[in-house]
């Protein structure tokens, strides 16, 4: 009998693995709002010191402990938890690095089909767009926002056949294995998105001032939206609820906003909000510490899985930090020089701004308008498409691994028993995801509770078990084992303390403002679930997550890997 | 877009692409890296029965 295996080609092909699995559409959609909402120099701020206490050590914890188990043989999140904790409550905790990346691949796999649907429109001529209403109207039939069930239909212009396109791609992709698979999408996939992203951001750079009645919203402008330190604002001195600040930018603007004011009566103010004052917002950190967070894939529960499969004495170090730099680069010199200020050129700050911060509503109720008012748009929006769908299928083939080596493990079954079983309960959860299209209700409810709060969760166990239960010494033992670089000496007390102090403390920010509400109400995410308003499909999107929750648990309490992992032995044993 | 907005651009901008540059030039560069580092081994039972 001989025995098969599959490897990296090289180093390269990990960290590409890894950096694909982080750059995904926040980078491009999510970042550039964020950055223009809280002012980019204050924004950058709190971005650089989350990247460096949070972003950084998780990295490397992941990475560290999952080579680690990997050596055993565990190569999925419960396994890990357990050997490395030998407690039997680590595997249930370790359950969490599975149900995030699986349900999260549920949503994330339709974004990527609407991703490759829009390209197609773009590249054959099918976007003829002019007003917002139109834009908003394409992306409601498109994705089935419209009611429940509406895209459920064989058309091109219609989400259904592009989710079957793609998830059988995925499934084509992942079962192929980490080397025929994953490294050879990534190493091709992570260039050619580079490459679309400098075709894109050069046509965007060169646009000036495309309407010349409007010359305020210019390329130039939009930079200054999203990196101008200071920002100057518009504001209502009895302002509706919920209404914000318009922010005005470039000389000849003030000069205008300032005669409004004047006019105004008092009605209006015209304010300068320098970096300290707004560093001084709480949502600020928030919004800088969950863009780091999300953007690099740390509490995922795939690099835990990637770097299990590592040799002893393969880096981690220099690994870990390549990869989340290669995720900065796309996200800060390419994000963020691309679609705020291409939005700003055409259609001015205020459209930005209602959208800022909101995935879906930049790139897919604002960008399509772009495009389709730019020179070449046709070309170019369908290559800005074409690249975020490879920003995503490198994403959502990462979300696969971390199942399939849970279900290997924990069934004592190969990879194509394991393929399939994941299959079945992702395309049951892509069905439900698309049925209950109405309202995107169910996308952003498992989106909420899953992919926002499950992956706050899961960090803040990582990071206290690897400098708390595993220890700090042995932690940095592990990491340092075969590494090309050393973690330098200022990491230790942000390993051990600053990073899960500030973890805890933003997470507790994040519950009170997202779950409990700021006025002391409940947020919709709550009311969703009983009551009054309780509404149908979040309750069953709930009652998926926690199904999946379930069938885990059954699996990992019925596994004998897990018992040998909490007796400190390998997978390999054969005398448990 | 006023002077600090270039330099906060600049900068960011800069700092990501220098050290993107640096990592992926030490990984190419680094000692040992066609024996040391093999990357990752898959093994399943399924692979195993081939």
């Amino acid at each position: 009998m001989s025995q098969a295996k599959n490897e990296w080609g090289s180093r390269l092909g990990v960290i590409m693995a890894v950096a694909g699995s982080a750059v995904g559409l926040g980078n491009f959609l999510r970042f550039p709002g964020l950055a223009a909402e809280y002012g980019g120099g204050a924004f950058m701020i709190a971005y650089a010191i989350s990247f460096l206490i949070i972003g950084l050590p998780i990295g490397w914890a992941e990475w560290a402990m999952g080579r680690y188990a990997g050596q055993a043989g565990y190569n999925s999140a419960p396994g890990a938890f357990a050997y490395i904790v030998r407690h039997p409550s680590a595997k249930y905790l370790g359950i969490i690095g599975v149900i995030v990346p699986v349900v999260i691949y549920m949503y994330y796999v339709v974004i990527e089909a609407w991703c490759i649907g829009y390209a197609f429109k773009f590249w054959t001529g099918h976007v003829a767009l002019q007003t917002t209403q139109e834009t908003k109207g394409l992306f409601a039939a498109f994705t089935g926002a419209s009611a429940d069930a509406s895209a459920l239909k064989f058309s091109v212009d219609a989400a259904l056949p592009w989710l079957m396109a793609v998830f059988v791609l995925n499934f084509w992709l992942i079962y192929r294995g980490i080397s025929k698979g994953i490294e050879k999408l990534c190493n091709l996939a992570m260039p050619a998105l580079i490459v679309l992203a400098f075709v894109v951001l050069v046509r965007v750079l060169t646009l000036g001032s495309p309407d010349p009645a409007r010359p305020h919203d210019s390329v130039i402008n939009g930079l200054g939206y999203l990196w101008n330190p200071t920002k100057t604002l518009v504001v209502k001195t009895e302002p509706a609820a919920g209404e914000k600040p318009r922010e005005v930018i470039g000389a000849a603007a003030i000069a205008e906003a300032e005669k409004e004011v004047a006019a105004s009566g008092g009605t209006l103010k015209l304010v300068k909000r320098g970096v300290g004052e707004q560093l001084a917002n709480p949502d600020l950190w928030l919004a800088a510490a969950s863009q780091i967070f999300f953007s690099l894939s740390v509490g995922f529960g795939v690099i835990i899985v990637y770097a299990s499969y590592m040799k002893r004495r393969d880096d981690v170090v220099l690994s870990g930090l390549t990869a989340s730099s290669a995720n900065q680069f796309c996200e800060v010199a390419l994000g963020g020089l691309i679609t705020v200020p291409a939005g700003v050129a055409f259609l001015g700050t205020t459209a930005i701004a209602s959208v800022a911060g909101s995935s879906v509503g930049l790139g897919f109720n604002v960008l399509p308008l772009v495009f389709a008012k730019m020179p070449l748009g046709m070309f170019f929006g369908g290559a800005f498409f074409f690249m975020l769908f490879l920003a995503a299928v490198t994403s959502s083939i990462s979300m696969l691994q971390p199942g399939i080596a849970f279900l290997e493990e924990a069934m004592g079954v190969g990879r194509k028993v394991s393929v399939t079983i994941l299959g079945m309960l992702t395309m049951f959860g892509c069905g439900f995801v698309m049925y209950f299209s109405g309202d995107l209700k169910a996308l952003d409810t498992l989106d909420f509770w899953v992919g926002t709060m499950l992956i706050f969760i899961l960090a803040t166990i990582q990071i206290i078990v690897f400098g708390w239960v595993w220890g700090l010494d042995r932690g940095l033992k592990e990491a340092h084992e075969g590494a090309a670089i050393r973690i330098p000496g200022f990491f230790r007390p942000i390993l051990k303390w600053i990073c899960p102090g500030f973890l805890l403390t933003v997470f507790g920010y994040w519950l009170m403002k997202n779950l409990f509400g700021a006025g002391g109400e409940p947020s919709g995410y709550i009311t969703d679930l009983s009551g009054e308003k309780a509404n149908l499909p979040a309750q069953l999107s709930v009652a998926l997550i926690l199904a999946v929750a379930a069938f885990f648990v059954l699996l990992t309490a019925r596994s004998a890997a897990y018992a040998k992992a909490e007796a400190g032995k390998s997978h390999h044993d054969n005398n448990a | 877009m006023t002077t600090e907005g270039w330099l906060v651009m600049l900068l960011s901008v800069g700092t990501v692409t220098v050290l993107f540059a640096w990592c992926i030039r030490k990984v190419l560069t680094a000692p040992d890296n066609a024996e040391s580092v093999h990357g990752m081994d898959l093994r399943t039972p399924d692979m195993d029965r081939e």
